[in-house]
C-alpha cells in the first residue's frame, strides 16, 4: 500500500471569514474533493496545519465539534509571518489543510462527570469543539459550566453565539473582563479570581482549560484551592510545530512530542514530564 | 548470502565507475581542507585515508530538498479568484555511497525509528533509504575522538550498511550484508575473497583494540532527567558555546529540519531543510515566547534527546553513533562524552534537589 505523504497539505475553499476580534478571525472551510470532506473524521482537540503557501504553515485546533461537519472552523490570532498572511485571506480563496493531527480531549472518560471548562482569549478556540460536542451529546454529561475571559468586550471572540450560550438552560455560563468596561453586562475580573468566585465543585468533575501562560499558571493555582486534583485538570498546549508527526524535533518536551502525544494532557501528566513549557 | 568478494586496490576506481553506470555514486573527496561526499568522478582522487568531514547523511537527508511544488492560476470561470494546485515531489533514481563509516550508517539507523514509523513514515526519506545502497569501509584505526563501542557499536559495525568492505594488504574484502548489497557484487572485477576471512578477522580485532574501555551508559537516561532542571550544570556545560550549530549539522544522527517556502511568479516550492536545535529560532513561537531561551537550555536538549529521550522511546537505542565530528570540529572545544560522563556522576547537592 501506498504510504501517506503527511506533508502534502490537502486543498480546501474557504466558504466564510468572520472577523471575531481586531486580530482573531475564523475561516471555515470544505476540502475541494467532496469524497475528502465525506470521509473526513477527526476528534475534538485535535489540530490542523494549515498553509499559506508561498509563506508557511501553523498549527491551529479544529474548533468545530465533529459533530457538525458541514465545514471546519479554525479561528487565527494574528501574531506573526503565517497568521499575517492567513488574515488577508477571503471568501472563495484556497488554502492548504493537514489535518487532523495530534490526540483529543478524553471526553469518553468525562462522561457521567459535571465538566468545568475554563477559557481565556483565543484560548477559548479549542474548548469550543469540546463544548459544543458535550452539548450536542448532553445526557451523557452532568453540569456543564462555562467560564469564558478576555481583556475587554472587543477582545471576545465567538460574539455570535455567547447570547445562546447564555440563554442555554443546560450550560451555565460566565463571561469576565479584565477590567470595567462602558456598557459590559457580564462579570468584571480575572479569570482566577471568578473562578474562585464561582466555586465549581470539584467532586465528579473535570476542568478542562486553555488560555495564555500566565492564566494557566493561576488557573491552575486556583482549581487546587477548590479542591481539583492534578487528574481532574486537562488543557491543551501550544508549541511551533513544522512537521505536526512527531519528526522534526521542535515540539518535544523530553520524550514527549506536542504535536503526537498531545496536545491535550491532564496536569498529572504535565507534571510527569521535564519542566520546559 | 552469496561468498564474501576481493577487490584490489588497483581496480577500485574501475569498480566504482561500473557502479556509476546504473547509480548516482557518492564517495569521499576533498574539497578545500574537508573531506565531503560528492558525486563520484573518475577524473578526481578520492580521499578515504580517515572518516569524512562530513557524514554521508545527505545522500539520503538531504541539505535541502523539495517537498511540494505548487502553482497558483487564475480561475477563468472568475478572475479574481486564485487557484492554487499542490503535487509533491518524491525523490527518484537509485544512489550507492563508497567510503561510508559504519558509524556514519549506524546514525541512519536511528533516522529509521523516527522516519519510517509505521503510522508516520516519510515518504521522501523512505524513497531514498531503499535506493541507497551503503559500501562502509571499516575502520582500521579510530581515532582519540572516535566513541562508537561507547554507544553499541565498533569500528566494523555492518548495522545499516549493504556491503563492510574491509581494507587489507592491497586490497578490500566485500562482505554483503543485504540483498542490495549482494546486488553489488556481481563485477567481474571481483574475485572470491573467502581466503582473506582470517585477515579481515585480524582488521577488526585490531582497530577496536585501539579503544579504550567504555563506561557503562546505562544510567544516564536518567541522570540526564535528573539534571534537568539544575541550569548551573547546563550552564556550565554551555559556557563556551557559540550556537554556531556544527555539532548538527556534522551528526549523522542529528534529524531535525526545518519547512520553509519560496515563491517566483506564480511558482513555488516547499523545501526542507536541515535545523539546528543549538539556534535561538528553533523553538521561537510567534508570541516571542521560547521554552529554550538560553544555549544552555539548547544543549541540554541535544544532549538529553541523543542520550534520554530518544532512548525511553526506542528501547533504550542511544540516538549517538559515536562518530565524534561533534567533539572534532567544535570551534570552542565541547566534547559531549564529558557532559554525559558528568551528568552520570553528578551527586545532587544535599537539599538543593
Amino acid at each position: 500500500m501506498k504510504d501517506k505523504n503527511h506533508y502534502l497539505p490537502e486543498m480546501a475553499t474557504i466558504n466564510e471569514v468572520i472577523q471575531e476580534t481586531h486580530n482573531i478571525m475564523t475561516f471555515r472551510v470544505t476540502f475541494n474533493d467532496p469524497q475528502v470532506m465525506e470521509n473526513f473524521t477527526f476528534q475534538p482537540g485535535q489540530v490542523g496545519q494549515l498553509s499559506s503557501f508561498g509563506t508557511g504553515e501553523a498549527t491551529f485546533v479544529i474548533n468545530s465539534p465533529p459533530t457538525r461537519k458541514d465545514y471546519l472552523q479554525f479561528s487565527v490570532m494574528r501574531t506573526g509571518e503565517v497568521t499575517s498572511k492567513l488574515h488577508s485571506l477571503s471568501e472563495g480563496d484556497q488554502i492548504g489543510v493537514r489535518a487532523p493531527l495530534g490526540n483529543f480531549f478524553p471526553y469518553e472518560d468525562m462522561k457521567g462527570k459535571d465538566i468545568v471548562f475554563i477559557g481565556g482569549g483565543i484560548g477559548m478556540a479549542p474548548l469550543r469543539p469540546l463544548m459544543l460536542y458535550m452539548l450536542d451529546n448532553r445526557k451523557d454529561y452532568g453540569k456543564i459550566t462555562l467560564l469564558y475571559g478576555a481583556r475587554s468586550p472587543v477582545d471576545m471572540a465567538f460574539n455570535y453565539e455567547l447570547q445562546s450560550w447564555l440563554e442555554r438552560e443546560d450550560l451555565e455560563t460566565h463571561l469576565t473582563i479584565d477590567a470595567k468596561y462602558e456598557g459590559w453586562q457580564h462579570t468584571v475580573g480575572l479569570i482566577p479570581n471568578v473562578l474562585l468566585d464561582i466555586a465549581p465543585s470539584s467532586e465528579n468533575c473535570v476542568a478542562v482549560t486553555c488560555g495564555p501562560p500566565i492564566m494557566i499558571k493561576f488557573t491552575l493555582q486556583a482549581l487546587e484551592k477548590l479542591g481539583f486534583k492534578d487528574e481532574q485538570i486537562v488543557t491543551t498546549l501550544e508549541k511551533r510545530m513544522k512537521c505536526g508527526v512527531g519528526i522534526c524535533g521542535r515540539c518535544n518536551i523530553g520524550s514527549s512530542y506536542v504535536c503526537m502525544d498531545g496536545p491535550v494532557f491532564t496536569a498529572a501528566q504535565l507534571k510527569e514530564l521535564p519542566n520546559e513549557l | 548470502m552469496d561468498p564474501v568478494k576481493y577487490l584490489k586496490s588497483a581496480d577500485l576506481m574501475s569498480w566504482l565507475e561500473e557502479l556509476a553506470r546504473e547509480n548516482k555514486v557518492f564517495a569521499p573527496r576533498y574539497e578545500g581542507d574537508a573531506v565531503i561526499f560528492a558525486p563520484f568522478d573518475p577524473k578526481q582522487e578520492i580521499s578515504i585515508k580517515h572518516a569524512a568531514t562530513m557524514p554521508p547523511k545527505k545522500t539520503v537527508f538531504p541539505q535541502s530538498e523539495k517537498l511540494v511544488d505548487f502553482t497558483y492560476s487564475k480561475d477563468p470561470e472568475n478572475l479574481s479568484r486564485i487557484l492554487i494546485e499542490a503535487k509533491e515531489i518524491l525523490p527518484k533514481g537509485t544512489t550507492v555511497v563508497f567510503g561510508s563509516r559504519p558509524c556514519d550508517v549506524r546514525g541512519f539507523t536511528m533516522f529509521d525509528r523516527v522516519y519510517l514509523a509505521e503510522k508516520t513514515t516519510d515518504v521522501y526519506y523512505k524513497a531514498r533509504r531503499e535506493n541507497t545502497s551503503f559500501i562502509t569501509l571499516a575502520c582500521e584505526k579510530p581515532e582519540t575522538t572516535c566513541f562508537c563501542h561507547w554507544v553499541d557499536s565498533s569500528p566494523s559495525d555492518a548495522s545499516g550498511s549493504d556491503v563492510l568492505a574491509t581494507p587489507i594488504e592491497d586490497g578490500y574484502v566485500l562482505e554483503p550484508f543485504s540483498e542490495k548489497g549482494q546486488k553489488l557484487l556481481t563485477s567481474s572485477l571481483l574475485e572470491n575473497g573467502e581466503r582473506w576471512i582470517l585477515e579481515v578477522k585480524d582488521v577488526h580485532e585490531n582497530a577496536a583494540g585501539f579503544l579504550a574501555n567504555a563506561p557503562d551508559l546505562s544510567q544516564a537516561p536518567q541522570k540526564l532527567l535528573d539534571v534537568f532542571d539544575n541550569m548551573e550544570f547546563w550552564e556550565n556545560a554551555a559556557a563556551k558555546c557559540l550556537s554556531c550549530g556544527a555539532c548538527t549539522y556534522l551528526c549523522p544522527s542529528c534529524y531535525c529540519f526545518n519547512i520553509t517556502d519560496e515563491t517566483t511568479g506564480m511558482k513555488g516550492t516547499r523545501f526542507r531543510s536541515w535545523d539546528n536545535c543549538m539556534s535561538a529560532q528553533f523553538t521561537m513561537e510567534a508570541s516571542g515566547h521560547n521554552p529554550r531561551p538560553t544555549k544552555a537550555h539548547r544543549l541540554k536538549n541535544r544532549v538529553g534527546h541523543k542520550f534520554s529521550y530518544y532512548p525511553a522511546i526506542h528501547d533504550g537505542v542511544i540516538s549517538c553513533c559515536g562518530c565524534g565530528r561533534c567533539i572534532k570540529s567544535c570551534p570552542v572545544g565541547i566534547d559531549i562524552r564529558e557532559i554525559v560522563q558528568e551528568a552520570i556522576n553528578h551527586e545532587p547537592a544535599i537539599g538543593k534537589e
